[in-house]
Formats: C-alpha cells, sequence, structure tokens
C-alpha cells in the first residue's frame, strides 16, 4: 500500500495551519487512493504537536531533538532523505512556506525526485498525479505531470484547501533517533525579529484603503491619505509599495505582511497576487479599483470599479466630503 | 567577495491580456514587452553594494537566447563585471531541475564567494532554480533573504518568514543566497549607461562546452497544459458615469456599518 508524507510545519511551539490544510488533501487522495497518511514532525519538544493531528494520520513519525529545535533546511533534507528512502512514498507534501521553498527543491536534487512548486490541487491520473499550479501571477493556470519516478515532491500553496479533519484515522507514533550524525552545521539560527513593527495596528482597522503598485509614484499616495481621511479610514498597502520604501512594512498586508479583518477592504491599484489576497481573507467587504478588467483581484473582490485611479479616486473623495456635509 | 548572480528575462504580463498558445504549453510572447525579472535586478544591485564595500567581482549568467542578452547589458550598466550567456537552444524542452543543472555546472567553475538568485521568476513563479544549484554545487543556502551583512568571512542574513517575521541566521561562506525583493532600492540605468556597458565581457558558452547533454537534463516535470483560469463569479462590477459610481460605493459602504 502507498504512502503520503506530510512534512509538519509547526513554529514557535505551534502547529501551522498549513499542516492542517495539507493533512486534508493527504486525507482525501489516501481515502480516493486507498493510501494512507504518514506526517513528519522534526522539532524539539514537539509531542504535544503530535496529539493535535493524530487523528489525521494513520502513521506519524516523531523526530524530538535539540539539534531540531531551529528550522535548518539541510538537516530536515537529511532525515527526509533518509524516510524516503526507507518508504518510498508516492507523494511528499510540503508547505510553499518560506521555510518549505527551501527545504523542497534541496530535498528534489537529493532524492532526485521531481517537484513541483505552489501547487493549487493534486488530481490522481493513471497510477501518477497531475498538480495544478498557477504562473504569471495567477493569470494563467497549468496541469503539470511526472516523469517516471518513484515519487514526487509537492508544495502546496498556504489556503487552498480546509484545514478541517478528514476521514477517521487513528495514528501510531514512532519516536525516531535523530539518523545523520555527520550533518556539517553550516548555517546557524541566530534569532526571530520582528519587522513589521509599527505605532498603526491594521488588524483592528474596520476600515482600511489599501494602495497597490498602480498608484505610480511616491507622490500619488497623498491621494490614497486623503481618500481614508475623507473616510475615517485607515491606508494599508501591498508588497510592491513596500519594497519600494514608500509606506512602512507595518501597513502591509499579505502572506509576508499582516492579516486584517476589517468590515470594508477598498484596494485601489492592486492586481491581487494571492500573497496579498491572503492578508485579507478576514475582510466583510472587498472593493477593487483597477484599470487591468482582467486583474486577479476581481476574481476575488465583492465588487469593482474598473477606471483608471486617478480619475475615479478623487471623484469619490469629493462625494464622501459632500454626504458628510450633509 | 566575488559574486555569481543568476538572472532571467521575464515578459512583462501586468495589465496585459495574455493569449495562450496554438499547442497550449505556454503563452503567446511575441506582442510583450520584456524586462529583468524584479527579483534578479534586486539581487544585481546587492551584489553590487557588496562589492562595492567588500571588492571582488560581479558575474551575471543567464541561459537563454541573444534576446535574453538585454538583461545581461542591464546587468553590466548597473554594475557587473561581466557577463556569461549558455546558449542552450530552445530552453523550453528544460524544467527549473535542468536549468538548475545547467547553472551549476558554469558557476562550478568561476571563482566565487556569493552565488544569488532571485527568489522567483515572474514567469513560471516556480521559485526552485535557487536552492537546486545549492545543491548541486553542496553550498550553503539561505532563502527569501531581506538583509546581508558580512561579518568574519561568514554572512549574517534575514530571511523574511510570514506575519512580519523575519529569521536571522549566520551561513559560512561560500553560500548561495535567493534574494527577495525589497531587500535595496536598485539603481536607475541610463539607455547611455547600457550602451557604455557594451564594451565590458559578455562571453557565450554552449551546451557542449559545459560537457552537458540533454539526457542529463531530461525534465522532471512536464507542462501538460496551461489555460486560462476557471471562470469565477468574480466582483459585482459598479458602472456608470463616476457620480453614479461614487454613489454606489458610499451605499455599499454605509450598508457595511463604516459611513454614517
Amino acid at each position: 500500500m502507498s504512502e503520503i508524507f506530510v512534512i509538519v510545519e509547526h513554529r514557535l511551539g505551534d502547529t501551522r495551519d498549513i499542516t492542517f490544510e495539507m493533512l486534508w488533501k493527504a486525507g482525501e487522495l489516501a481515502q480516493k487512493l486507498s493510501y494512507t497518511v504518514t506526517a513528519i514532525i522534526l522539532g524539539h519538544d514537539v509531542k504535544s504537536l503530535a496529539e493535535n493531528i493524530s487523528d489525521r494520520a494513520d502513521k506519524i513519525i516523531i523526530f524530538d531533538d535539540e539539534r531540531l529545535k531551529n528550522f535548518n533546511a539541510d538537516i530536515h533534507k537529511e532525515i527526509i532523505y533518509t524516510l524516503i528512502q526507507e518508504s518510498k512514498p508516492a507523494l511528499t507534501l510540503i508547505g510553499n512556506t518560506s521555510w518549505g521553498m527551501e527545504l523542497a527543491p534541496c530535498l528534489s536534487v537529493k532524492t532526485d525526485l521531481p517537484l513541483a512548486t505552489d501547487c493549487i490541487d493534486i488530481t490522481p491520473k493513471d497510477n501518477t498525479f497531475i498538480a495544478q499550479r498557477q504562473m504569471f501571477n495567477g493569470k494563467i493556470f497549468s496541469n503539470i505531470s511526472f516523469a517516471k519516478s518513484e515519487g514526487c515532491l509537492l508544495t502546496i500553496r498556504a489556503g487552498v484547501f480546509p484545514k478541517d479533519k478528514i476521514g477517521d484515522r487513528k495514528a501510531q507514533i514512532i519516536q525516531q533517533d535523530f539518523p545523520v550524525t555527520d550533518i556539517p552545521v553550516k548555517k546557524s539560527f541566530i534569532e526571530f525579529v520582528e519587522t513589521a513593527a509599527g505605532d498603526v495596528d491594521i488588524t483592528q482597522a474596520e476600515l482600511l484603503i489599501s494602495v497597490g503598485r498602480g498608484i505610480g509614484e511616491e507622490e500619488n499616495i497623498s491621494l490614497i491619505k486623503e481618500l481614508a481621511e475623507a473616510l475615517g479610514g485607515v491606508v494599508s498597502c501591498s508588497r510592491p509599495i513596500v519594497d519600494k520604501n514608500w509606506l512602512p512594512k507595518y501597513l502591509q498586508v499579505g502572506t509576508s505582511g499582516k492579516s486584517v479583518s476589517p468590515k470594508v477592504y477598498i484596494a485601489v491599484g492592486i492586481s491581487g497576487a494571492f500573497q496579498h489576497m491572503a492578508g485579507t481573507s478576514g475582510a466583510g467587504v472587498i472593493i477593487a479599483v483597477n484599470k487591468d478588467p482582467k486583474a486577479p483581484i476581481f476574481r476575488t473582490a465583492d465588487y469593482g470599479i474598473v477606471d483608471d485611479l486617478f480619475k475615479i479616486v478623487p471623484v469619490l473623495k469629493d462625494k464622501i466630503l459632500e454626504v458628510k456635509k450633509g | 567577495m566575488d559574486i555569481v548572480v543568476c538572472v532571467k528575462r521575464v515578459p512583462l504580463t501586468e495589465e496585459v491580456d495574455l493569449v495562450i498558445d496554438e499547442q497550449k504549453k505556454g503563452i503567446k510572447k511575441d506582442q510583450l514587452a520584456f524586462v529583468l525579472n524584479d527579483w534578479d535586478n534586486y539581487a544585481i544591485e546587492e551584489a553590487i553594494i557588496l562589492k562595492e564595500k567588500h571588492g571582488g567581482e560581479v558575474v551575471a549568467i543567464t541561459v537563454g537566447s541573444e534576446d535574453d542578452e538585454e538583461v545581461l547589458r542591464r546587468s553590466l550598466a548597473m554594475g557587473a563585471d561581466r557577463a556569461i550567456r549558455v546558449d542552450a537552444g530552445d530552453i523550453r524542452r528544460f524544467d527549473s531541475f535542468g536549468i538548475s543543472k545547467i547553472l551549476a555546472r558554469v558557476v562550478k567553475d568561476l571563482p566565487y564567494d556569493l552565488v544569488f538568485t532571485g527568489v522567483l521568476a515572474d514567469d513560471d513563479n516556480g521559485g526552485m532554480v535557487g536552492i537546486m544549484m545549492a545543491e548541486e554545487l553542496k553550498l550553503n543556502h539561505a532563502c527569501m533573504v531581506t538583509a546581508i551583512e558580512i561579518e568574519d568571512g561568514k554572512a549574517r542574513t534575514t530571511s523574511e518568514l510570514e506575519g512580519g517575521l523575519g529569521e536571522a541566521s549566520l551561513v559560512e561562506l561560500p553560500a548561495l543566497i535567493t534574494i527577495q525583493t525589497g531587500i535595496n532600492e536598485p539603481r536607475y540605468v541610463s539607455i547611455l549607461g547600457i550602451r557604455k556597458a557594451a564594451k565590458k565581457e559578455l562571453k557565450i558558452i554552449n551546451l557542449a562546452d559545459l560537457g552537458l547533454s540533454d539526457e542529463k537534463l531530461s525534465p522532471k516535470t512536464i507542462v501538460e497544459e496551461v489555460y486560462l483560469p476557471p471562470e469565477t463569479e468574480g466582483a459585482q462590477m459598479l458602472t456608470g458615469d463616476p457620480d453614479t459610481i461614487a454613489s454606489d460605493f458610499i451605499e455599499i459602504l454605509t450598508k457595511k456599518g463604516v459611513m454614517e
């Protein structure tokens, strides 16, 4: 019987959502194909993490060792490589996260197994799988197949599968010893750093007016500030604005920034890359303003305005001020 | 501090209607404008910043056609010392696995302390070539890096994690680092600058020169089909003249309780 490996991602003692999402997909595929699900946990003091998922896998393999306290892609790679050699899983699922994006490619070369990254779905087909992914920032979808091999590696985009339990499993928990003693550690963890501290907390705002690349120039951001002021809302932004240093990191919405949950989220000149939209899933209503009718943001927004922001934003502002004056 | 930077030329696709090609394996590119991949622009800039601080040489590499030399010339204009293009014919027959093997083979013979790639390329959004190369070359690596300081022959890096968290690490050199956008402010390049940089060395290497054959580079992943995103219900569009749009907009805000 074939196996599906799920590499458990956890940070600072918490199982990350992507782990539950991968276990959901693994569970669904396992039901369909009569496979088993094996979760692999590498870390230190991680027994409670196994308890969290013991009804979502058939087997949980734990490596609990002080040397695994901090994530190190090379050490993870060596251990998982050994496990893959032993069990030859049909699929190995890894989060398409910062850590997973470092682990998966080196594991692929080490194991000589094919890798598809940032997958949004997996479908079984003729004893192998088809991975669905996106290109050109979500403007194109693609189906990927794998050359004949003894399994394949996939990294899974966060937020595309449910976090729920699927089926009824009871895991056999296997504690294993750190198998490799001579991994030279040439990269050492120093510390976690908070890169998005600031005096405005966009996660608490009820109304956010968010600005993206479409704003063009730094001085145009005043247009968005004026709209926010008229509305009594808070300004936030997408990544390109922070990359250019036009607004501080603590105002950034998205995977690498903040997750927000305003009643209304107004996205101006934001194309809607999934990394950005991942931070807006808690928003009540999303209104998008973009001149490109094909911009991916219109797929997730509730309301859309297809127009040049430089034309429509001043009109919106004036109208609001007019209404407020009564 | 010798640094090799791997770069890629990619089409600009924002605000453009993409058209699928006849074979349904890719998009039609003849009408598109091309640029240096955004992440690679930051990677070149970071290499030049480190070179200006610590000395050494910056080499830019790409795998591609003559048209792709455009991004090498841009890299040279930004301050790279020399450039290499690997002429591998039609590179659509390779996947990231093959491209990383080609790049690793070229880098192997160059002097380097650091190898940079961008985190992602704006076209296929694969994000694996850099770390695959690191494994091929048995190099230490750091991923999604937003800050680099060189201290006593080691790189102190900050990797971007999720939710505004960063991870500081100490990496022994030589190492491969994948560069995240926002790490610096890439310098402006003028047409004149690009013209001046034409004097710098741009070497062309063939696959055969590298002792690589298609057999060793055969893809492990195959694009079966590409297609436009499936239709979704999508947003309800506010239409009409600006005044009508503004009234509808205010109505939504009022209904949702964020405007009185």
